[in-house]
């Protein structure tokens, strides 16, 4: 019963997997100096035109800078010095549902929300180490860093 | 090193010698000390409308509601409300906010009821349409598709859908590579003008090809 129940669901979520693996969150359309996507333990340089997945990593050197475009309109860049994971990006373009979840580990973060924030007030969340932010909407700002001695 | 011979050296109680190890913790929480150089700064939104931010640091909450109401968070579960200016958002995020991609931009075509043909004056808006694509890099463009309320749900996000892939497809005979485009319907999910169950609307039968 349950190696039947098991074959009938391995497959299933092998399947979704595959089509979340797969799924574009957004492009590169700015990049600025030393600026990099750590993608499965590999790095691949932020050309613009580069395709970003859930699950990468945005990392920005001292002179670089990276904006993304999102597929809900979402739009994020970061400044110099900066560590940006997608950790989740859903995004269901006839109902507008979904969900968008970021952490700024360092550096700096521009934010303008798009249509997930807009559907949803619980659909967007960027965390830093230091805390968690609700998106009620539209334009903000977030710098994080450990203090100077 | 925790060998019986060194213990003897040592008078203090094994309970006292630990505590010295966090005299210095106690005393920076006691002054204050910053461990985080954190901020967090809600900015005008460019459409003339201001959001709302929640920033919340281990229960600690603090809700900016107003142009440049900002939140330090000096120490984890410590939210310390300022206000920021536009001079000084300049001076903390400016590579971060010179790297914004541009806002995306939206055109509407508008059909005629219950089909996939466009309105006569829709046509004139594709050159509008190429000339915004040629200003950007990595240009992509969403076609989503939108119905009035005549009819059934499914029924709609169909046509819809059957909208969007009309203006797909002359964009495509125009040359617009296929990899540039992606597609939706929305059926009457977004209207310009609400209406009630089963009114025909003409503003409602769109569809929107943005531009980002």
């Amino acid at each position: 019963m349950r190696s039947a129940l098991i074959a009938l669901t391995l497959p299933m979520v092998l399947a979704f997997s595959v089509a979340v693996a797969a799924q574009e969150a957004g492009q590169i359309k700015v990049s600025k100096g030393s600026a990099q996507i750590e993608r499965s333990g590999k790095k691949l340089p932020a050309t613009v035109g580069q395709v970003v997945h859930q699950g990468d990593v945005v990392v920005t050197g001292a002179d670089g800078s990276v904006g993304i475009t999102f597929r809900d309109s979402s739009l994020l860049s970061v400044g110099p010095d900066s560590v940006l994971a997608i950790d989740r990006f859903v995004f269901d373009s006839t109902t507008h549902q979904g969900s968008f979840d970021s952490s700024l580990k360092q550096g700096t973060l521009a934010v303008v929300s798009g249509k997930l924030a807009k559907q949803s007030p619980e659909a967007m969340k960027v965390k830093t180490p230091a805390a968690i932010l609700g998106v009620r909407g539209t334009e903000f700002l977030v710098r994080t860093s450990p203090a100077k001695d | 090193m925790f060998a019986p011979a060194r213990r003897k050296t040592d008078s203090r109680p094994a309970r006292a010698r630990n505590l010295v190890w966090l005299a210095p913790l106690a005393l920076t929480a006691l002054v204050g000390c910053a461990t985080r150089n954190d901020l967090y700064v809600l900015l005008p939104g460019k459409d003339g409308k201001t959001g709302a931010l929640i920033v919340e640091s281990e229960g600690k909450k603090q809700t900016l509601d107003t142009p440049y109401a900002a939140a330090r968070v000096k120490n984890v579960g410590s939210v310390e409300g300022i206000k920021s200016s536009a001079a000084e958002v300049k001076q903390d995020f400016g590579p971060a906010l010179q790297a914004q991609p541009k806002r995306p931009v939206s055109f509407y075509l508008y059909f005629l009821a219950d089909t996939d043909e466009f309105a006569p004056e829709s046509k004139a808006l594709v050159n509008k349409i190429f000339a915004e694509i040629a200003r950007r890099p990595a240009p992509e463009i969403a076609i989503i598709g939108h119905s009035d309320r005549v009819g059934t749900v499914p029924y709609n996000d169909a046509l819809s859908l059957r909208r969007a892939e009309r203006c797909r497809d002359e964009l495509l005979k125009l040359g617009i590579p296929k990899v540039r485009i992606s597609i939706a319907g929305r059926g009457w999910r977004e209207p310009e003008i609400p209406t009630a169950q089963d009114v025909s609307e003409p503003r409602n039968r769109r569809v929107e090809i943005s531009v980002r």
